[in-house]
């Protein structure tokens, strides 16, 4: 009887009726929205409380000692580490919890990892093909082609990356500062739509960090990025908006100059140089 | 298509010239010459090289998985074996009433065993299609099994190669003990027809040579397909990274299961093939030695090469009938030698002499840049 009168309320929403592949739903504000996530390893709390919000197309930066849960709150978001409590969405409309890895990726969450990772036995061209934003089921991958479309397309982020001269050369042959900015481009060619960087300017030189600040501030706004960085110079340079995290969670957030005028950030960072 | 590419590639062609060469060439020398000619190749010698055949197929399958995806399965003999015993039952079940008990149906050693009805499992297997259709989906459904349990719960590395090798060790003693029904450690034996054919007859032994080229020659240019396509270079990027893999929004456990699967069936294939040559199946095929020994021909003819796996298999089986026929206690030396040479002077195995060799050549007729690009184009 029950079950009748749910079919009979005409206000609720059934989730067999939500298409599970639906497009990411912005239109509520935020695109990442963590609420009261914890996470302990072994009694070690290394996500206490956090509460985050990314809006749509904004470039945020996230600073914090080491230890500070900047990486593990990275795993959380792309279905790595599952928390012990607390909520995960992206949009309105999809709970990051229930997901793996691969359906998260598909949804359109890129990660740069802290040490940079390229499939160095596949020549650069390859490695780029791999991150298209494609049908990555098993047989649609046996029986893929390369079309013309997919080369210009590849082509387009080999100019922007600058490695347009290496396309047939393996990957493992770059510089760290080359691989870095590859494995940028792989997030590009997925097309996400909220960019994961875990600290893209460690081994560049100062030229390629101003490059590699250029390409991301320009990402803003089309895509939403987080940058997880310990450069402070660098994220003075593209920050507009600061979460400092400590011990797993947020110490303060604003604007570069606010952030760095905070007493209590001064405290934590005492001796860091902010 | 997919299995079109390696067809159009030189090296596929160049591997397809040799072996087709080679099975022309035995097959002539076997049927036109006289015997005693010094020319001759006597059937004996031409099932020899059948047995080698078979064991070059296995490596491919070998070196399929453990090439192009890093999985190291010490148990690749496991799924050898189980082909090998589906095609021995269909081998059994032609006997007939030739067996030395005369039992119609049942095969000697249930007679022996006063067992009174066949297994429920051993019916059908008078059927050559049911029987060669079991040869591909029994090891393919074990591997699917196992796979599934292992790849999900992401068991890799060394980890995953014990428990292949406890998979094997598993299915050996299973398969000594008598009760269930596969004739214990004897195994299966004393087969008389193939499809009609008499097995012992010379023109049957050459046909079933010739079989086992082109299944080799089958098989071989399916994994030149997988790996040449876009899923090879996925395979890849999970044996190399397979986290970043899985970030880029691949399901490694599924690339993993898939490839495992075909290899597997492979690897059943080869099995079956090996059995009506031999003309025994005991359970001594699913001893972690032998599953051990294809990882050593795989690794001296050069890893991730394919036909590096071919030239390994074949190689060390002449090495091994030679040395046994010379100074049989010697061979285990002998190959524990050859192993370490190969891992200290060519860490790419024998195909790394080659690749040197090809290398050297390009680079005296053209820039080395210029080569990859072309891959590309037919990609």
């Amino acid at each position: 009887m029950s079950f009748l009168s749910q079919l009979a309320d005409r206000e609720q929403v059934f989730t067999f009726l939500t298409p599970t592949d639906s497009p990411v739903d912005v239109r509520h504000g935020p695109i990442l929205y963590l609420e009261d996530v914890n996470v302990s390893f072994d009694g070690f709390k290394a996500i206490n409380n956090l509460n985050l919000t990314i809006d749509d197309g904004e470039l945020r930066c996230i600073i914090g000692p080491n230890g500070a849960g900047k990486t593990t709150m990275m795993d959380i978001i792309t279905g790595k580490t599952r928390p012990d409590t607390g909520s995960v969405w992206f949009g309105s409309r999809h709970n990051l919890l229930n997901m793996n890895e691969p359906d998260i990726a598909s949804l359109g969450i890129g990660r740069k990892f802290q040490k940079p990772t390229v499939f160095e036995a596949l020549t650069i061209f390859e490695n780029l093909e791999l991150a298209m934003a494609t049908d990555k089921r098993i047989l649609p991958t046996l029986t893929a082609r390369m079309l013309p479309e997919y080369r210009e397309r590849i082509e387009e982020v080999l100019e922007t990356i600058g490695l347009t001269e290496l396309l047939s050369r393996p990957a493992g042959i770059l510089s760290h500062g080359q691989k870095q900015w590859l494995e940028i481009g792989m997030l590009l060619m997925q097309r996400p739509r909220l960019l994961l960087v875990d600290e893209p300017v460690a081994g560049m030189t100062e030229q390629e960090m101003e490059r590699t600040a250029e390409l991301l501030t320009s990402l803003a706004g089309k895509q939403s990025v987080v940058v997880v960085e310990h450069d402070m110079g660098f994220v003075r340079s593209i920050a507009r908006k600061v979460t400092v995290l400590h011990q797993g969670s947020v110490l303060a957030e604003g604007s570069m100059d606010q952030v760095s005028n905070d007493p209590e950030v001064v405290k934590v960072y005492l001796g860091e140089g902010i | 298509m997919w299995l079109k590419r390696p067809l159009q590639e030189r090296s596929t062609q160049l591997f397809l010239g040799i072996l087709f060469a080679a099975l022309v060439l035995v097959t002539l020398a076997n049927l036109l010459f006289p015997e005693g000619h010094p020319l001759h190749v006597t059937t004996y010698t031409v099932t020899l090289m059948g047995k080698y055949l078979c064991y070059a197929l296995l490596a491919v399958a070998v070196d399929l998985v453990w090439g192009y995806l890093g999985i190291l399965s010490l148990g690749h003999g496991a799924f050898f074996a189980l082909g090998g015993y589906a095609m021995g039952m269909y081998l059994m079940r032609q006997i007939g009433d030739r067996g030395v008990y005369g039992d119609p149906v049942l095969p000697d050693f249930m007679v022996f065993l006063n067992w009174q009805e066949l297994p429920w499992y051993w019916h059908g297997f008078d059927m050559a299609w049911f029987a060669f259709a079991m040869v591909l989906l029994v090891p393919g459904a074990l591997a699917l099994v196992f796979g599934w349990l292992a790849f999900r719960s992401r068991v890799t590395g060394v980890y995953l190669s014990i428990i292949t090798q406890a998979l094997t060790f598993a299915l050996m003693l299973a398969f000594f003990r008598n009760e269930m029904g596969f004739g214990g450690n004897n195994g299966l034996t004393d087969f008389r027809d193939i499809l009609g054919f008499n097995l012992r007859s010379d023109a049957t032994r050459l046909g079933l040579f010739i079989a086992t080229g082109i299944a080799l020659a089958i098989g071989y240019v399916v994994c030149r397909g997988i790996v040449t396509s876009k899923l090879g270079r996925v395979s890849i990027a999970c044996r190399d990274a397979e986290a970043r893999t899985r970030f880029l929004g691949y399901r490694v456990e599924r690339v993993q299961l898939f490839v495992f699967v075909v290899s597997a069936m492979l690897a059943g294939v080869a099995g079956a093939l090996y059995v009506p040559q031999v003309g025994i199946i005991n359970p001594s095929e699913f001893s972690p030695i032998f599953s051990i020994e294809v990882v050593v021909w795989v690794a001296l003819g050069g890893r991730a090469t394919l036909y590096g796996a071919v030239i390994g298999a074949i190689l060390v089986n002449y090495a091994k009938t030679v040395f046994t026929g010379v100074m049989p206690d010697a061979w285990l030396f002998a190959l524990g030698a050859l192993f370490v040479i190969v891992t200290v002077f060519l860490p790419q195995g024998i195909a790394g002499l080659i690749k040197k060799r090809r290398k050297a050549d390009d680079d005296q007729d053209n820039d080395p840049e210029a080569e990859p690009t072309n891959r590309e184009a037919t990609a």
